[in-house]
């Protein structure tokens, strides 16, 4: 397996840097060095001088791909791809426009991201294979049914308006929660336990539905009918047997998400406040930071190739029929 | 069913437990700790971090906010006079220029302009005036510097400023103003003035090329800025400094009062620059040091910015020379107390609109804008016209803060456009035309919900030079009936339209409809009903109007290479003379020859002889006549359409006192006070919380959950 694990991360190398290369182009298509500056200095007064002393100061002065004024190895080293690239392989981030450290920036902002997301998660899984299971339970009779229309209503209602629903219902009319807002340690629980509801319940539509999916097709099977024939009741062979064997699915789309739950949520961090780090990239966006963009890409896209590395593994672990080699 | 009632019961019982745990701890909703209800804090947001709190690189209007709180120049607008007027803050006296020749020779205050060589601003500040407590001031027990030569060993596990141990101050000297405008000319810092002002003060471009040389030379060194001599700036004495200034430039004065010329202590930079300090985010730009009656206490722009007041601030008092419509407002009721009033500003990050209204009205913001989502629940017109709260917002005692901005917006004909551009008069006639058609009344109706004035030429209200009512009136797009200004109507533009060569929008010539391009970088949904309504006003034209939508990049190029046709623009004023805003019409500044703020192209030699006059001219009638001349020449040329001058609305609750909107202020905290303990009554009443929700969810819960429990029994009892 080790053998096995080391060579996936390094098939990773040539995706990272064709993930950084893409990015790189993609970002320079759009903004060139000078916009960049114009942006950061501002809409007043900005004079071609000081846009060229804003390049040289944070290393835009240079070709984009190759120097050909420099000699040698220079050429490919001397440019804006690698000295804002090559350091990225070993975490080396650098510093954003505004002058902070973007690693400092995204361990800062980890912790908050994963207090949403972490719990959402967890009491997502837990509610939306419940609700599934129950549905399995009384498959065939007006529950499911209803359950089911329940489900398709829940994911057919856009995310946004379980937020403004949470905020005005909860926050607002009924004063039970803060609006938005968040604080560290213990104080932060009152602060996170509107935005996790919200997620959770904006969720259940589309998970419950695939875990029905999932449980139904696991209940037709042959050891099933063999439990049901022991004489086992029917919470014990969903809970003990459908629910095991169904996990398998269940577990891997869960594993691969597992790393990007540090990426944090966009919209759900926004409107409630939560300094996360999705709020961080699409900020970054906004003001064309690219060392804070291309930094969030990187670090994405290695946390999802992580994740299917770990959904590998997890399917060795759950299923003793596979073997990575 | 014995048991779906206890389930119920105990869910009521729990609701109850809740209730009375709220009644005993406050408001469930409040987002501040508990204790802090009646203390003196003023609690506002931001919706966008603050990029740069160095006071040589910020010039945002949100940075503004903290680093004007914090740092000092040495002069600042009054709070309560209008028009603007600037008087001491640092500074003993409000410094008068002295003027030279070219060969050293003072001249007369009313020497020609065309004499000066160069002006000298000599500037005391007071003694006495210290800075906020920092650890770059803090000395040991013999009188070194404890964390101006630190180690990284030493700056292990210190991540913000409050981890150092010590902290000591010292007095504000003129030296610190002249560090801070060496440091205008650091390529390290960036300043966005530097261009603009190594025009104007003497030796700063020349100092600017030093530094550049030396930093590409030793790019890892830190500059010491000592090292480096400024021509154009020098310290006379430890409280006096004189800055030289090219020429005759009035408006350097206005300068003064803007951050970028606040001190910044040497010691500051030295305890920034030490290695490992900026990889804590420990810089200037992020932590400043200033005199000002806040200092930043708690630097979280992600989540909350906090200024606490400072205990070395020098003092100052609440103005007591105000006008009767002041008095009447109350906003002379703490005349002569010291300031500043309140001891904590909490500011949070609020990046939606939906949860910052929603906070202010339950309490927890002070004051709070109105956005487009609120503005009908806030404000309504009376048959006058005038707006006013509506009743919700005033039985919550929330009061109603209007005040038109030192800014305009403008739709601009580029004047190299060959169609649309140049001096001819059909090419004239065929602006006026437009002019008249896009009737910016109806705009400000249905768009900005009543909030701008339509304007009538570059010159916003509130400034010198602008003329009030009737009499300042644009002839070539208004007129007065009755008097009231109103719109000419539209078979004028048609009228004019057919003079300048384009009968019923057509070309007299070749028969071809008229179709005009409008650049803009506004796209998407929000913004097409505007787009549309533009369209609309070239239609009672028969013109057409093709808009072509960019991003932001690609339509400042386009402006820069002289691409578009017609563009949307506008301009906030940097300081309160007629100078900011007609110099975005002087021939020297059009943007596709230099790169200037021009972005029409406007050239007009009688109108920049006119300017040139102007710009150096003191107010009075003698300058008002030559602005007048201005006005009309451009209101004929029409270069820009002048669409409107924005009002800004803003809302305050009743526990906050000492609101009166300043424009070009922007350090204005210091004169707000809060009454915290009516805030407290208030968010009590506002935020009970409402419990049968959660026994309604429950009882719900109960009842979907019963019968599904049931039947799963039945079904058990059945399979066994």
């Amino acid at each position: 397996m080790f053998a096995y694990i080391l060579r996936r991360l390094l098939y990773a190398v040539p995706i990272l840097i064709g993930v950084n290369l893409l990015t790189f182009a993609l970002f320079f298509v759009v903004n060139t060095p000078d916009d960049m500056a114009r942006l950061q200095l501002g809409a007043k007064h900005v004079t071609a001088d000081a846009i060229e002393r804003w390049k040289v100061e944070h290393g835009y002065d240079k070709p984009l791909f190759l120097n050909t004024q420099a000699t040698g190895s220079a050429q490919l080293t001397d440019t804006i791809f690698f000295r804002h690239s090559a350091t990225m392989f070993v975490f080396r981030f650098g510093k954003g426009d505004d002058g902070r450290d973007i690693a400092n920036e995204i361990r800062i902002r980890m912790g908050p991201s994963l207090a949403i997301a972490l719990p959402v998660l967890v009491i997502g899984l837990m509610v939306n294979i419940t609700f599934a299971l129950l549905m399995v339970f009384f498959r065939a009779t007006y529950l499911d049914l209803w359950g089911v229309v329940l489900c398709v209503i829940l994911m057919s209602i856009s995310g946004l308006f379980y937020i403004i629903a949470g905020q005005y219902f909860i926050a607002k009319l009924w004063n039970l929660l803060p609006i938005s807002g968040f604080a560290g340690g213990i104080n932060g629980l009152r602060f996170i336990l509107l935005p996790v509801l919200v997620s959770v319940v904006a969720g259940i539509g589309s998970g419950s539905r695939w875990y029905r999916t999932i449980f139904l097709e696991e209940i037709g099977k042959d050891y099933v009918r063999t439990a049901r024939a022991k004489g086992l009741s029917e919470i014990r062979v969903l809970f003990r047997h459908v629910l095991k064997n169904g996990m398998i699915p269940i577990l891997t789309g869960v594993v691969v998400v597992l790393p990007l739950l540090f990426m944090g949520s966009l919209i759900t961090e926004s409107f409630f406040g939560i300094p996360g780090l999705g709020s961080y990239t699409i900020d970054a966006i906004q003001a064309q930071d690219f060392a804070v963009v291309r930094a969030m890409v990187f670090l994405g896209s290695f946390l999802y190739i992580v994740g299917l590395i770990l959904t590998d593994i997890s399917y060795s672990w759950v299923d003793p029929r596979v073997r990575l080699r | 069913m014995v048991r779906m009632g206890a389930i119920l019961l105990k869910t009521g019982l729990l609701a109850l437990g809740l209730g009375l745990i709220a009644g005993c701890s406050g408001s469930w909703n409040n987002p501040y700790p508990g204790s802090d209800a009646h203390a003196n804090v003023l609690y506002s947001a931001f919706s966008e971090r603050p990029k740069h709190l160095d006071p040589a690189r910020s010039y945002s209007s949100n940075e503004a906010e903290f680093t004007g709180q914090i740092y000092e120049p040495p002069l600042q607008y009054h709070f309560l006079k209008r028009p603007y007027a600037l008087i001491p803050l640092t500074a003993e006296a409000v410094p008068r220029p002295r003027y030279f020749d070219a060969a050293g020779r003072p001249l007369a205050d009313d020497a020609p302009s065309a004499a000066i060589a160069e002006s000298v601003y000599e500037i005391r500040i007071r003694p006495g005036i210290r800075y906020q407590p920092h650890p770059a001031f803090a000395r040991d027990a013999a009188g070194h510097y404890r964390y101006l030569a630190l180690d990284s060993d030493a700056l292990a596990g210190k991540r913000q400023i409050s981890d150092f141990a010590h902290r000591g101050t010292r007095e504000l000297v003129a030296a610190d103003y002249v560090y801070q405008l060496k440091r205008l000319a650091n390529p390290r810092v960036s300043s966005p003035i530097f261009g603009l002002m190594s025009e104007h003060i003497v030796g700063l471009k020349a100092l600017g090329d030093a530094l550049q040389k030396a930093s590409t030379a030793h790019p890892a060194a830190e500059l010491n800025l000592n090292d480096f001599p400024l021509a154009g700036a020098e310290v006379v004495d430890r409280y006096t400094y004189r800055i030289h200034i090219k020429g005759k430039y009035p408006q350097f004065i206005y300068w003064l009062a803007m951050p970028f010329f606040a001190p910044v202590p040497w010691e500051a930079d030295v305890f920034y620059a030490q290695p490992g300090m900026a990889d804590r985010n420990l810089t200037l730009d992020w932590q400043p040091v200033g005199t000002g009656p806040y200092y930043l206490a708690e630097n979280d722009p992600n989540r909350r910015m906090v200024l606490k007041k400072n205990p070395y601030f020098h003092g100052e008092s609440y103005p007591a020379d105000g006008d009767a419509a002041d008095r009447q407002a109350g906003l002379l009721a703490d005349a002569g107390k010291p300031l500043p009033f309140v001891d904590e500003a909490v500011f949070s990050l609020e990046k939606e609109t939906i949860p910052y209204w929603s906070k202010f009205l339950q309490g927890y913001y002070d004051s709070s804008g109105i956005s487009s989502d609120s503005f009908d629940q806030a404000v309504q017109f009376s048959a006058g016209g005038d707006p006013r709260l509506t009743d919700s917002m005033r039985e919550k005692g929330i009061h109603l803060v209007t005040a038109v901005a030192a800014s305009i917006w403008y739709v601009g004909f580029n004047m190299l456009d060959p169609v649309v551009g140049g001096q001819g008069e059909d090419r004239r006639k065929l602006r006026q035309a437009i002019s008249i058609a896009f009737d910016y009344d109806e705009f400000i109706s249905i768009f900005l919900n009543g909030r701008g004035i339509p304007a009538q030429g570059p010159i916003p209200p509130g400034l010198f030079g602008y003329v009030d009512g009737v009499a300042g009136l644009n002839p070539y797009v208004y007129e007065a009936q009755g008097g009231k200004i109103v719109r000419h109507p539209i078979e004028m533009a048609k009228k004019l339209l057919a003079e300048a060569g384009y009968p019923n929008g057509r070309n007299a010539r070749t028969g071809e409809p008229l179709v005009l391009y409008f650049d803009t970088m506004a796209s998407g949904p929000d913004t097409k009903s505007r787009l549309d309504w533009m369209k609309k006003q070239l239609d009672k034209l028969n013109v057409q109007l093709v808009v072509r939508g960019t991003d932001y990049n690609r339509f400042q190029d386009k402006m820069r290479k002289g691409n578009a046709q017609l563009f949307e623009w506008g301009w906030n004023a940097d300081y309160p003379d007629p100078e900011n805003f007609f110099f975005l019409l002087y021939g020297s500044n059009k943007k596709v020859a230099t790169g200037g703020e021009n972005a029409a192209n406007y050239d007009n030699p009688e109108f920049d002889r006119l300017f040139e006059r102007m710009k150096d001219m003191d107010n009075g009638p003698e300058r008002q006549q030559v602005i007048n001349a201005m006005l009309g020449i451009v209101r004929r040329d029409a270069p820009w359409i002048f669409a409107y001058y924005p009002k800004s609305f803003g809302l305050r609750h009743d526990w906050v006192h000492n609101v009166k909107p300043n424009l070009m202020a922007n350090n204005t905290l210091k004169y707000r006070r809060i009454d915290p303990d009516l805030r407290a009554v208030r968010r009590a009443e506002w935020n009970h919380p409402v419990l049968w929700p959660i026994v309604l969810l429950a009882g719900g819960l109960v009842a979907l959950v019963a019968p599904a429990a049931m039947a799963w029994r039945r079904r058990e009892r059945t399979t066994a």
